[in-house]
């Protein structure tokens, strides 16, 4: 217990450093202009109240003060006008989530599972064509991959969309009429949209050039380690005290295999709600990696503030729970800390 | 004897207790070197060999390119814009030949061959059809098959891109229509061709220089001498060389002979110019893009030649200066180890644990204005790209400062600087040259990845990265895949030839591998 609060407490600490840069590198940078009369004084008593005539440290306080008592993160200007940042970005995490959701159960197994069959077959044919295929895939940058299945399956075979299709579109392929659509898009309860058929068939693609990065990475992980557990004495011993090949692998090469792999599939599951830059640009999702790059490219600073702090704790939270998860996996480790 | 007397034996009392030979022999094979055992460890490596040829052949090409390509990176033609590869060498084995299918219904179909004709027509006097499409600039160079479709008849055939352009229209300047002239006189290439009669009401298109035959009045279709239209059938489009020949739309002078351009001021003339000559005339050399040229009209060969360049560039120098920081900074970590030590690491805790794309996108927005964007994602890639190294080369300290040989040299008396740097150092290399290797591509990555995000925008004529290129590419590329296939290919061979060669390298260093592969 005492080493999980020490590694939380340094986990907050660095969490504070990293906002305090960030929050001045931000503040240092010079402020937009608003165009129409009504904004701008909005904006000049909003920033009046937010201290940004005051030195940075001062204001710098004023924000922390506002999260603290009210949970204010500022302002968006830009994207969705005096919205707060917290809002902006929670509207957009259900795309990011339900699609590497679907990507990381659709990966998770596939990939182990090539990682299993590549180390029981180690230097025959068939891990040859493994591993040369995980290092494509490991090395080909995502976008690349992203636009060969759009080549493919979108204009050579023309199964599926190109990009993911709007909530509307999609409600009213389900049968909804106009106006049920647009009560539902206004009620801000969009989830059984994203969850219905299709949507998932305009979501294959993105989810497949999410998925292959993650099967090759997790085929790759599993064969080192697999063929490493499988070279280790207790297998020598196993098979000497007359156990079949089958049975001491899947009673004791599988299970010691899965000690770093089971807290790297944790990290991934934690890091799904980051969403892929470079996915969902590709495929017009409006997720939070689109969020991070609207809030670059119109300069929304608060809204950029905020979601590189949302960055940095899913970070953060990620590794502390993949360093306090191979405690929890395996004894040795545990007993190791007392 | 007392134990001081020994240190005071005089020298004519000790006498060598073996005078003859040395009982240890001399090693008849020659001593290996950890390098050097490496380096026959990496040669085994087929694979890892047949990447770092590739990325020199790459580098190669970066670098040659610029000398021996007539282009320049700034170089574009609007008009040559979104063109297919074409190069005279290669073109006559059947690849890159700038040639793509199209499909044209009958008038279309007429008018692009009639750029061959109106080619083949060199004084205005009239060609055949067959003239027309034996002629080097006839831009359909294989006429397929045609059906019908809605009484509609489509031909497909496959153009030339490049003289699909046909003819263009120009206002030039006297002295330079001479120029044109005296060129014409050298090359034996014609450039200007008979001027049309562009206010008749027989001309479809004052702004389209190809249509320099006689339509209907006010519709597409060319009329021939008999009257006769595509329609009634005197063109039979699919049998070209028996129709009747394209009436002709020149400008004629008092005497009858067609007038090569039209004075449009007292020193300026319009004229009517081949643009596949045209272009020769202008730029000295013929269009011979080997990949092709993108949506701007820059050749693309030397443009990717910059961006690999460049992308490389980037990566060595962060590669060198993260090898030197981090190299430093775990040095001193893993050597003195304690409070400098986790002080030390918390600092680096703290900046390895930003985001990087939030790093990237502070120093564009603080330092892209003032010194550049590449200079601004070199700052972004030093100031976090270290720590990696810098924890490499930290755990290596720790693990080779409390052996043996550390504390005889420091018995000997060497300082904390020549321990730490030539004999801790060395042991460790191994380790940090391959890790510095691995930061290669993984910088290649990510400045693809944030240039084709826009992050980092390079565009325009000081230069270009891949990443730029493929998300400039991007809206059309299912139609012209060609401007996205050579950047989007040299990226990826090159990204897997550095992981391939960083394994090898990491194999190679790494003793306890020795004699497990064979």
């Amino acid at each position: 217990m005492k080493y999980v609060a020490k590694r939380i407490l340094l986990m907050l600490l660095t969490l504070f450093i990293i906002m305090t840069i960030s929050f001045v590198l931000v503040r240092m940078l010079p402020q937009e202009e608003f165009l129409s009369a009504s904004q701008a004084e909005t904006a000049r008593a909003r920033r009046e109240a937010l201290g940004y005539n005051k030195p940075v440290l001062v204001q710098y306080g004023i924000y922390l003060r506002n999260i603290f008592t009210k949970w204010d993160w500022g302002t968006s200007w830009k994207i969705e006008y005096l919205k707060s940042p917290t809002e902006v970005l929670f509207s957009r995490m259900t795309p990011t989530i339900i699609l590497n959701v679907y990507a990381l159960v659709i990966s998770v197994p596939i990939g182990i599972l090539l990682g299993i069959f590549a180390a029981l077959k180690k230097n025959k044919w068939q891990d040859h064509v493994i591993s040369t295929g995980v290092m494509i895939f490991v090395s080909v940058p995502s976008f690349i991959y992203a636009f060969l299945v759009q080549y493919f399956f979108y204009y050579q075979l023309g199964w599926f969309p190109a990009i993911i299709s709007s909530l509307y579109d999609a409600g009213i392929k389900m049968g909804m009429s106009q106006s049920a659509v647009t009560a539902v898009l206004h009620s801000g309860n969009t989830l059984k949209l994203w969850m219905s058929w299709p949507m998932f068939v305009s979501m294959v693609l993105p989810v497949m050039s999410l998925s292959f990065g993650t099967i090759a990475g997790l085929a790759r992980f599993t064969r080192a380690e697999l063929t490493e557990v499988l070279t280790s004495d207790f297998m020598l011993l196993a098979r000497a005290k007359g156990l079949t090949r089958a049975q001491a692998t899947t009673r004791h090469a599988l299970k010691n295999s899965m000690v770093p792999i089971l807290p790297m599939i944790i990290g991934e599951f934690i890091s799904i709600m980051a969403g892929s830059l470079i996915i969902e640009q590709i495929f017009a999702v409006p997720g939070v990696g689109k969020l991070f790059l609207q809030s670059i490219n119109l300069l929304d600073y608060d809204v950029f503030l905020f979601v590189s702090i949302f960055y940095t704790v899913i970070g953060l939270v990620g590794t502390l729970i993949i360093d306090l998860s191979y405690g929890l996996i395996d004894p040795r480790i545990r007993m190791g800390e007392k | 004897m007392k134990a001081s007397d020994i240190k005071n034996i005089p020298a004519e009392k000790l006498r060598l207790a073996n005078r003859g030979e040395l009982h240890d022999t001399k090693f008849d094979t020659k001593p290996i070197g950890y390098f050097r055992d490496a380096w026959i460890r990496f040669r085994k490596n087929r694979a890892s060999v047949t990447a770092a040829i590739i990325i020199l052949i790459i580098m190669a090409f970066s670098v040659i390119t610029p000398l021996v390509s007539p282009y320049k990176i700034n170089f574009s033609v609007t008009s040559y814009s979104k063109k297919v590869p074409k190069s005279r060498v290669l073109s006559k084995i059947g690849i890159f030949n700038g040639q793509t299918k199209r499909e044209r219904n009958d008038n279309a179909f007429v008018n692009t061959i009639g750029i061959g004709v109106g080619a083949a027509d060199m004084d205005g006097r009239g060609a055949t059809w067959e003239q027309g499409m034996e002629n080097e600039y006839n831009p359909a160079k294989h006429i397929g098959d045609s059906y019908t479709k809605e009484g509609k008849r489509y031909h497909q055939l496959k153009v030339d891109v490049y003289l699909e352009e046909g003819f263009r229209y120009f206002q030039v300047e006297d002295d330079e229509y001479f120029k044109i002239l005296e060129w014409q006189e050298k090359t034996g290439k014609q450039v200007i061709y008979p001027m049309v009669d562009t206010s008749s009401e027989y001309c479809y298109d004052s702004m389209n220089a190809n249509y320099w035959y006689k339509t209907r009045p006010g519709r597409i279709e060319p009329i021939s001498d008999t009257g006769y239209s595509v329609r009634d059938l005197k063109f039979d489009t699919d049998n070209l060389k028996d129709s009747e020949p394209l009436e002709s739309n020149y400008l004629y002078d008092k005497d009858g002979n067609p007038k090569f351009y039209q004075n449009t001021g007292s020193t300026a003339k319009k004229i009517r110019v081949l643009y596949y000559n045209y272009y020769q005339y202008l730029y000295g050399f013929e269009p011979d893009y080997l990949f092709g040229t993108d949506a701007n009209g820059y050749d693309i060969c030397i443009r990717l030649a910059g961006g690999i360049r460049l992308s490389l560039t980037i990566a060595i120098i962060v590669s060198a200066i993260n090898f030197i920081i981090g190299g430093i900074y775990g040095a001193i970590e893993g050597y003195f180890g304690g409070v400098a030590d986790m002080l030390m690491e918390r600092v680096s805790d703290v900046l390895a644990n930003i985001p990087f794309m939030v790093v990237v996108t502070l120093f564009q927005l603080h330092y892209a204005n003032k010194v550049g964007p590449v200079i601004s994602l070199l700052f972004a890639f030093v100031s976090v790209g270290w720590i990696s190294t810098a924890s490499r080369v930290r755990t290596q300290f720790y693990r080779f400062k409390n052996s043996e040989y550390v504390f005889a040299a420091r018995t000997l008396g060497a300082s904390n600087t020549r321990l730490m740097f030539a004999h801790i150092f060395p042991n460790s290399l191994g380790t940090i040259i391959t890790s510095s290797v691995l930061v290669i591509p993984g910088v290649i990555n990510s400045e693809s990845v944030l240039s084709f995000l826009g992050i980092m925008s390079l565009n325009g004529d000081q230069g270009t990265s891949l990443g730029t290129m493929i998300a400039s590419a991007q809206p059309s590329f299912t139609q012209f895949p060609h401007m996205i296939f050579f950047p989007a290919f040299v990226l990826s061979l090159m990204m897997i030839s550095f992981n391939l060669f960083g394994n090898g390298l990491r194999d190679a260093f790494n003793p306890s591998l020795r004699g497990v592969e064979d």
